[in-house]
Order: C-alpha cells, then sequence, then structure tokens
C-alpha cells in the first residue's frame, strides 16, 4: 500500500469538505474493493475518507410502502433487520448470499452500488426494484444511476446517503456464485411492483454492467411463473465470457436464475 | 494403548500456541538491523533481459542495494540443481537448461526474479523496486505441452531440444502389445490432470543473517527439510560449507510439497546479507506464492486397458505427457516417472504394463512435487479407466474392481512396485457398506423426479509412501538417501527430548511422536518434548514430505528409543540388584517382573548422569540416537465412494455423501489421521471441482489470485464419512503405512465418476465446474 492520509468524517457535510481538499481523494464505504485495490498497489489515493463512523447514513426505515436503507449501513445489519426481512425479504436473501462473513460485517449498500462491480448483487436489486438512489444532492433512479462496468451517475465528492425501495408485491433473488470470488457469475432479481409492473434485472453476465432483461420482463407481465421463461430466448452476444464461465453458459443461466427467482418470490 | 499411548485421540499439544497466536512463523522473527528484500520480477513470460537501470532507485529513501542477476553470477552462486537424474528411453541423460536464481540474461516465466532490492523497510524496498527500470525484449511464449512440443514452437533452453526434457519409458511394451493384439475388449482414456498452485496459508519466508567475524549464515526458511536445503545450499549453490551454515524451519504453516524445495528467494537473501552486511529478511505475498511456488499435476494423458473375454485386465499402455514449466525443480524429474509410473497398476493385477512419459518445458512457473505427487495422477488415470471400462463392458463398476484385485500378497507389479500387504475388498466392502451402494439405484431413481441427476463414483487407490529405501530410490537416480534420524535424550529428571530429522508443518509430530515415548514408557506426553527443525540441534533428517514422518521418522525414534530403554535397563538392573533380562517398563518405572522392586525413570536418569553406581565400563549419561532406512515403500490403500447430485439446469454439483475406508495400516493418533484425510480429501475435491492454474496462450497467468483460482472452502465440501480397515505395515516394526496423502490421491476420481455417471456421459475434465459440467451435459 502506498501511503495516504485517513479521516474519519464525523458528517456527510464534513465528508464532502475533506473530500475537496484532498488531491486524489476516495471514500472509504467499508473498504471491500478500495482497500484489497490499495494494498496490491493499484490504487494511491492521497486522502482516504470513511463514512463508516457517520450516524446519519446508518440504519433502516420502513415508512408506508417505502424501504429506505441509508448508505453506510452495513450487510449484516441489513440481512439482520426486521423491516427489510418484512417488507422486502428478497433483499434480506440476496445480503445473506452477499460475500463472505467478513465482507458482510464490514461492506455497505452505498460502497457497494457507488462501485457498480460487473458481477456485484445490489445493483440486481436496486434495478428490478426500481428504487431510488438519494445522494447529498439529489435524488437519482436507479435505471439512470447504473451506468456500465464501474461506472455510475455519482458526481466527483458526491455521496449516496440512501437507497428507497418501493416495496413490491412480489420479488425474488437467484445467483449462480462465480467459484472463486463468490460473487454473482450470474444472478437475477425478479420484482412484480403493486401495480403489476415486471421488472427483472441481472448481474454478473452482461460486458456492460448490471441490466434489465426485458424479454423476460415480457414473459412473467403475460404470466408470472417458471414456465413462462422457458420459451425465452437470450442471446450469449455481449454476455461476459471467462474461465468459470462461458457467454453461452450464462445465457443460460440468466434463463435459470430467473425461473429459481419467480419461485422465490412465490 | 495408555490413555496418551498409540491409538489414543490425544488434542494436539501444539494447538494451544497455534490457535492463540503464539505461533513463530519466519515472518514473526526480527532481527537488529534486519534490511528487507523485495525482488522484481519479470511481467513477461519469455524475455530477454536488455538492461537494468537502478540508479533512480539506488537514490530513494531506505534503499540499500540493488543486486542483478548478472552480480549472482558474476558471484559464482550456483545455479538452481535437480536432484533425480532420469534417463531417456534412448539412454541419454535429461536435457536441462541453467536456471540461475534471478535471470542474467532470459526470463522464462512470469515471476521470475530479475533483481532485488534491499532496504530499511518493506515498503521502502517495494518503493524502490517501482523506480527500477528493466529493459526486456520480449519472446514469443509457449505454455501448453502440445504446443511446445511442435516443430517451430518457442524454443526455452538450448540445451533441451524440441523443449523436450526426457522420453523416459517403463515397463516392458512388447508384453503390453502383445497383450493388446489378443484382447478382447480395449478401453481408451484421453485425461487431463489439471494444474495447481498449492497455497499453503503461509506464504513463503526468509530470513538470511550473515555473520561476518565467523563467515557463518543463520538462514531462517519456511523449509519442510531444513537438513536438504542446507546440503543443497552448501554443495550446489556455494553459500557456505555446511559447518557454517544453520539453516532454521520453525513453525512452518503448511507445504503440501511446496516447501521441500530450494528457492531462489532463500539463495538471494544469504547472498544479500554478505553482500549488505546485514541480515535480509524476505516474505512473499499471495501473488508471489501464484507466481513462484511450485506448481502440482499438469499431465496430458492417453491411456489403453485391455481385457480378455472374462473382463480380466491383460495390459494397460499409457502416453503422458509432464508440463514442468521453465525450469526444472529439485525434485521435478522424478513426479512423473518414479512416482507416477510405478503406481499405474493401481489395485489391480495387470501382467503386462507399458508407460512413456515426455517431459516438456514450457513457459509457466515449474512443476514439482505437490501433495501426493505422481500419485494422484496414477491414481486418477487407473480409476477413470476402471470406472469407464465399466461402463463400456456394462458390468457393476465395483464388480469389476473386485475382479480384477491383488489379493495375494507380496505382489510384484510389472512396474517396479513390489505390494507387501493390503486387503483391497475389505476397503471396498467397507466403503460400499457405509454409502449403502446397494440403495443407490432406488436412490437415483427418487432424486430423478426430483429433477437431479444422481450419481456414484468409486476410487479404489494405492500409493506408495513411507519415502524410501535409500538403495532402491538411489538405483533410480535420486540424488539423496531418503532415511530419517532421531535422538533421544533423557534428562537427568527424567523428562525427555526427541530430536527428530522430520518437520511438522501442521501434522501434529509434536502430539504423536511423543505418544510413541508414552506408549513405551508409559509416561504422560508433558514429560516429552519434540525438538526438530533446527539444523544446529538435529544432527541430520530428510524432512516431511511422502506420508514418511511416522513411517520413517517415528521408526527412527523407536529405534533410538529402544537403544535407550536398553541401556536404562541394565542402570535399572544395577539399582535393584537384578537381572537386566527381568527388567520391564511399566507406568513411567523400571519393574523387576513378578515383584514389587521398582525404579522411577527419573531415578534411573538421575543414576545416568551421577554416574556414581552405573554397572562396571558403562559411560554415564542417557542418550541414544539411529538412523532408520526402510526396507521398502509403505502402500496405504483404500476405497472412496462419492454420491453426488447434478443440478442440470447449472451444471452444479452438490455431495450427498463421500465415504472413504483407508487402510493405514496401524494408526497412532485417530483424530490426527482423520484431520490429515480430511485436508487430502478436501484438495482432492478441490482438484477434481475447483481449481486450475490457467495460462493463456502467451503464457500469462490467469488465476494469480483467489479471485480467480478457486480454493476449496468449507461450505464446498461435504462432511466426510470416514473409516479404517487395517492390515499392517510388515516394513515397519510400528506397522505404519502413512496418511498424509490418500485424500489427495483417491477423491478426484471418485468425483468425477460420480459426476459422469450423474450426467450419463464419460468425457469430463477437471475441474468439473458448474460450467463445464452444464456444457458437457448439452454437448451433441
Amino acid at each position: 500500500m502506498y501511503q495516504t492520509i485517513y479521516h474519519r468524517a464525523s458528517s456527510v457535510d464534513e465528508a464532502v469538505s475533506l473530500f475537496a481538499k484532498g488531491s486524489e481523494a476516495k471514500f472509504l464505504a467499508g473498504g471491500q474493493t478500495l482497500l484489497p485495490v490499495m494494498k496490491q498497489r493499484l490504487a494511491s489515493p492521497s486522502d482516504v475518507i470513511d463514512l463508516g463512523k457517520i450516524k446519519e447514513l446508518q440504519g433502516v426505515e420502513l415508512s408506508g410502502d417505502v424501504l429506505t436503507i441509508k448508505a453506510g449501513t452495513t450487510y449484516f445489519d441489513i440481512m439482520q433487520n426486521a423491516d427489510v426481512k418484512k417488507a422486502i425479504p428478497a433483499i434480506a436473501y440476496l445480503t445473506s448470499v452477499l460475500g463472505d462473513p467478513a465482507v458482510r460485517y464490514r461492506g455497505t449498500i452505498g460502497g457497494s452500488i457507488a462501485n457498480n462491480d460487473p458481477a456485484a448483487d445490489y445493483p440486481a436489486a436496486l434495478l428490478a426494484l426500481g428504487a431510488t438512489v438519494k445522494t447529498n444532492k439529489r435524488s437519482i433512479s436507479a435505471d439512470d444511476f447504473f451506468k456500465g462496468l464501474f461506472t455510475t451517475a455519482l458526481e466527483d465528492g458526491e455521496i449516496i446517503t440512501a437507497v428507497s425501495f418501493p416495496v413490491p408485491a412480489k420479488a425474488g433473488y437467484e445467483k449462480m456464485r462465480h467459484p472463486a470470488s463468490r460473487f454473482a457469475l450470474t444472478g437475477v432479481f425478479v420484482a412484480q411492483t403493486k401495480s403489476g409492473e415486471v421488472r427483472v434485472a441481472a448481474t454478473g453476465a452482461s460486458q456492460s454492467g448490471v441490466m434489465r432483461v426485458g424479454a423476460i420482463e415480457a414473459a412473467l407481465k403475460a404470466n408470472w411463473s417458471p414456465s413462462a421463461i422457458d420459451s425465452v430466448n437470450i442471446s450469449a452476444s455481449n454476455l461476459l465470457a471467462d474461465i468459470h464461465g462461458t457467454a453461452e453458459y450464462r445465457a443460460n443461466l440468466i434463463k435459470v436464475m430467473a425461473q429459481r427467482a419467480v419461485t422465490a418470490a412465490g | 494403548m495408555g490413555v496418551e499411548g498409540i491409538g489414543a485421540r490425544v488434542v494436539r499439544k501444539e494447538d494451544k500456541r497455534f490457535i492463540t497466536g503464539k505461533g513463530r512463523y519466519v515472518d514473526d522473527i526480527k532481527l537488529l538491523g534486519m534490511t528487507h528484500a523485495h525482488f522484481i520480477r519479470s511481467p513477461h513470460a519469455h524475455a530477454k533481459v536488455k538492461g537494468i537501470d537502478s540508479s533512480a532507485a539506488l537514490s530513494m529513501p531506505g534503499v540499500v542495494a540493488v543486486l542483478t542477476g548478472q552480480e549472482i553470477v558474476d558471484d559464482k552462486v550456483g545455479n538452481l540443481i535437480c536432484g533425480w537424474a532420469i534417463t531417456s528411453k534412448d539412454g541419454s541423460p535429461m536435457k536441462m537448461g541453467a536456471w540461475p536464481a534471478m535471470a542474467p540474461e532470459t526470463v522464462r516465466f512470469v515471476g521470475q526474479a530479475v533483481a532485488v532490492v534491499i532496504a530499511e523497510t518493506k515498503n521502502q524496498a517495494r518503493d524502490a523496486a517501482e523506480a527500477v527500470v528493466v529493459n526486456y525484449e520480449e519472446l514469443t511464449a509457449v505454455a501448453d505441452v502440445h504446443a511446445a512440443i511442435k516443430a517451430g514452437a518457442p524454443q526455452l533452453h538450448p540445451e533441451a531440444p524440441g523443449n523436450q526434457v526426457y522420453d523416459w519409458v517403463i515397463g516392458d511394451e512388447g508384453a503390453a502389445d502383445a497383450a493388446f493384439a489378443k484382447a478382447a475388449n480395449v478401453v481408451k482414456l484421453d485425461v487431463t490432470n489439471n494444474r495447481l498452485a498449492p497455497n499453503a496459508m503461509e506464504p513463503r519466508a526468509a530470513i538470511a543473517d550473515y555473520d561476518a567475524a565467523e563467515e557463518h549464515y543463520t538462514l531462517y526458511t519456511t523449509s519442510q527439510n531444513p537438513h536438504v536445503a542446507r546440503l543443497v545450499l552448501s554443495a550446489f549453490y556455494n553459500i557456505a560449507p555446511e559447518h557454517k551454515l544453520r539453516v532454521i524451519a520453525p513453525d512452518v504453516g503448511g507445504g503440501f510439497g511446496s516447501k521441500i524445495f530450494i528457492y531462489p528467494e532463500e539463495m538471494v537473501a544469504l547472498w544479500a546479507s554478505k553482500k549488505v552486511g546485514r541480515p535480509v529478511k524476505w516474505t512473499g505475498d499471495r501473488t508471489e506464492a501464484f507466481l513462484t511456488d511450485a506448481h502440482g499435476r499438469d499431465h496430458v494423458t492417453h491411456a489403453e486397458l485391455a481385457f480378455d473375454a472374462n473382463n480380466k485386465i491383460t495390459g494397460l499402455k499409457v502416453k503422458t505427457y509432464a508440463n514442468f514449466g521453465a525450469y526444472m525443480s529439485l525434485f521435478s524429474s522424478s513426479v512423473p516417472t518414479y512416482l507416477y509410473a510405478t503406481l499405474l497398476s493401481g489395485q489391480y493385477n495387470i501382467p503386462a504394463i507399458h508407460a512413456e512419459v515426455i517431459g516438456v518445458y514450457t513457459n509457466t512457473t515449474p512443476v514439482d512435487a505437490y501433495r501426493g505427487a505422481g500419485r494422484p495422477e496414477a491414481s486418477y488415470l487407473i480409476e477413470r479407466l476402471m470406472e469407464t471400462a465399466a461402463r463400456q463392458l456394462k458390468v457393476d463398476p465395483a464388480a469389476l474392481r473386485r475382479q480384477n484385485f491383488i489379493t495375494q500378497f507380496p505382489h510384484q507389479t510389472p512396474v517396479i512396485m513390489a505390494y507387501d500387504t493390503g486387503d483391497f475388498n475389505a476397503s471396498l466392502d467397507a466403503a460400499m457398506k457405509a454409502i449403502d451402494y446397494d440403495g443407490f439405484a432406488a436412490r437415483k431413481a427418487k432424486a430423478k423426479t426430483e429433477g437431479k441427476l444422481r450419481g456414484i463414483g468409486l476410487s479404489c487407490y494405492i500409493e506408495a509412501c513411507g519415502i524410501a529405501p535409500s538403495k532402491a530410490v538411489g538405483s533410480l537416480g535420486a540424488g539423496v538417501g531418503l532415511w530419517e534420524s532421531a535422538e533421544v535424550r533423557v534428562n537427568p529428571v527424567g523428562t525427555i527430548e526427541v530430536l527428530t530429522g522430520s518437520h511438522s508443518h501442521g501434522q501434529g509430530h509434536e502430539t504423536t511422536f511423543c505418544q510413541l515415548v508414552a506408549e513405551r514408557l508409559g509416561i504422560p506426553i508433558s514429560q516429552v518434548s519434540i525438538v526438530h527443525g533446527d539444523t544446529d540441534k538435529v544432527q541430520f533428517g530428510m524432512g516431511t514430505y511422502g506420508s514418511r514422518s511416522a513411517a520413517v521418522g517415528l521408526t527412527a525414534i523407536l529405534k533410538a528409543m529402544e537403544k535407550m530403554e536398553s541401556k536404562a535397563k541394565k542402570i535399572a538392573a544395577h539399582a535393584l540388584e537384578a537381572s537386566e533380562g527381568d527388567i520391564v517398563i511399566e507406568n513411567g518405572e523400571f519393574k523387576v517382573a513378578g515383584t514389587d522392586k521398582a525404579i522411577a525413570l527419573p531415578m534411573v536418569a538421575l543414576a545416568a548422569y551421577t554416574a556414581h553406581n552405573l554397572p562396571d565400563g558403562m559411560e554415564p549419561g542417557l542418550k541414544e540416537s539411529a538412523f532408520y532406512d526402510p526396507t521398502n515403500f509403505t502402500f496405504p490403500a483404500g476405497s472412496y465412494i462419492c454420491e453426488l447430485e447434478v443440478d442440470p439446469g447449472t451444471g452444479k454439483t452438490s455431495f450427498v455423501n463421500f465415504v472413504a475406508a483407508d487402510d493405514f495400516g496401524r494408526l497412532i493418533n485417530p483424530m490426527i489421521v482423520e484431520g490429515q484425510v480430511h485436508g487430502g480429501l478436501a484438495q482432492g475435491i478441490g482438484q477434481a471441482l475447483l481449481e486450475h492454474a490457467i495460462y493463456d496462450s502467451n503464457g500469462q497467468p490467469i488465476t494469480a489470485s483467489f479471485m480467480d483460482y478457486s480454493m476449496p472452502r468449507a461450505d464446498d465440501l461435504p462432511s466426510f464419512n470416514l473409516s479404517h480397515t487395517t492390515t499392517l505395515c510388515p516394513g515397519n516394526p510400528l506397522g505404519i503405512k502413512g496418511c498424509g496423502e490418500a485424500g489427495a490421491i483417491g477423491a478426484s476420481a471418485a468425483v468425477i465418476n460420480a459426476i459422469t455417471d450423474a450426467i450419463g456421459k464419460n468425457n469430463l475434465e477437471m475441474p468439473a465446474t458448474p460450467d463445464r459440467v452444464w456444457r458437457t451435459i448439452h454437448a451433441a
């Protein structure tokens, strides 16, 4: 690791002001990606501003049909939270199969979506549930937030404060774990909103990062059942291919995981 | 058996320090004035080193020196050696290219060191290494074994035309050809034995400390065999004569073979310590471990098995290409030859065997012994062949095995090994009973109704362990003897220190070796200490690998114990005014048999050291040593059966049951044996399902981190169902066969046989990843 200056911010405003002062500052929101990358000397931030102790970024609120998870809430706290389990159990489940216990004690939802790893789990949940990302400056719909591999709509120095999820009628998530990293080799989140809209998002599959799967959405809109997906054709072009999964395999996984997610959603 | 004697499930003495973080590993050691080394490693798989500019680095904070490959060559530090000479079928010796500790001219794999930075801190060394400019001229690389032997392939070493190290044969080709000519059925199989990265939990590390006044070096290193390290460093690498070089291997966090070898980093640390006049420490990181720890396996094989009309095996023909990587590591040459082809008879009566092994250089990390070393490759091959044969001949795979089992012992195979004892039917019976083999068909049918493909796979392995009779291995080209030494020191107050040339890096010797002493003397193991891992303390030893420490090392301790006991009995008889022949040892006392006359061990020891009243002519003291050279290999064997389900939608495998029935001869500590089997099975299953060290066609490693290389985790593994059948090894007085490698040797075939049974297709390579299994299911 290169030398860096560590700051522990006590408020969002302080974090913003520390960020502005650093020449190449980075926010630390759990550090499950940033710290390994720094240890390998692949990142050399001048300043690391830890958001982990900011109280206003912690916690979960359920208000009517909206579940709000503050950005600094750890995976462990999300998966244990009674409101999450009650309102959107698919999120609790997704979180329980994310990484491993050590990751879940440290990693945060804000850190995950700000990083937007193409194989991360949360982006699929946000996209399928039509969530809204709240920052210190504005609100961004999930559809507008994820912009491709490791790229988001966030501006330099902008801090995610919370994610708001409309509580769906039904939702489910299933993933095939990457055997080495335990990220999603492919994961699919399916949701049916209370107004009957169907949204399906796949992670780990596309060369462009998390994506909606229109063909499956259409099939499920017509018939919310696993068998509705049988005849859907998923093209392997533009899907990721590596030593752990060919593009054809990932195309298959999109279908199979979607079917199982529908079963899980009930 | 006493409460802490042979056969007792004694809790490991060493675990108190390991589980409380008090283990003392090389990286925990800090010497006064110590500097830190960081190696500059080639990013290219094959390149000329045109120049190294270290001027900027030398002026950076804390930098002590930047040393290059040319300097180590100029200082006449020897090239790395390969310690086992193999002769090709045309009578020529194996063809080896030179391997300098740091490359002066040519790099041949990604990660090969070209220079080293020595600095006050580790981070300063790393910072400065980034400022060293190495000018490379890239050359075409080759990573695949078949590509490497093609005409026109990039050539690695001028000494080895066609990248061929040797073309070695074993067995009787004429007899094998005759068997195939008459065969009623021939079963053919092509298999790849996937390359693995060893991944010991503790990365390799070294601290070298040169004392200019004494012209003496001390090396702390992560070694499975510190005496062999000293021998090689002294005799071949010109570091220092043996009496001027002390090698200490303190607590070592796993080896699996990868810490047998003497690596360039230790050589450079020693050399650099003299150069800079200060201690030099190097601790590898995980990336360096992936790039530079000797890899394992990497065979490509075609094999054919001949059967007569009654399904009796009549012949076996094998042709294997072994990928050695860019250089010949210390024992690499023996792994695909004498440790592999000599086990190709498996548990079966095969009258004629012929095997050809072609060793090949590629631009990849060197390959050497990794848990099992050759024997997993042999066992995997023969057990895949037997399963394939059963399917082709449409007979039950267990029945086909039984029909061909060796049942008379000793049994001379056509490939050197003479099996001393075993009962292969007994272990297969035990495994089949444990898994309810007969009920499998019903379970498979039920699984089908649930949309799952269920399969069962057998693997009846045999291995040659207790490595090894020195005369035998010497006749086969080994450069060392493979005996073991021991010394038993009884202190004046009766406590005991046992010095052993074996080295524990996870095996639990500090417990099991004490159990032998407890068994013989009837004293608690708390009164016994095991001393190992320091060439200044233990006179000599060959170290720990090849499941040899109990069969060979513990037998050496037994021999030393017998000498010590004999002298102690004389002292006791003298003190008790009895005949030496009447003395028996019980509960820590020397007793006159049949009487209540006794003298406790501490009093015997005290008498030996006060020497006030010893028998006439007896030397004072109570300390004996012994060297033990085994008369034969030992032959642990067993049957593993795996039952699993494949999810046809994803190709994912889920274990239902995994049973292992092993015959290890006598068990010293069944709990530790079970731990060894669990670990071995994890590695065998890891090879079957998860692990693969992969290079692209340019020799760039693709799996150099745990984000890409799949190490097995607890939730990848089933809860193992273990049992033992026992035939005592006649080759050593304790009847021990060894247990350290069995799991890794036997497990992978059981898993692949089960998956191929489940999916109904036989062509499936390791690792059987979900993607690969899914594609195989859906292949035309």
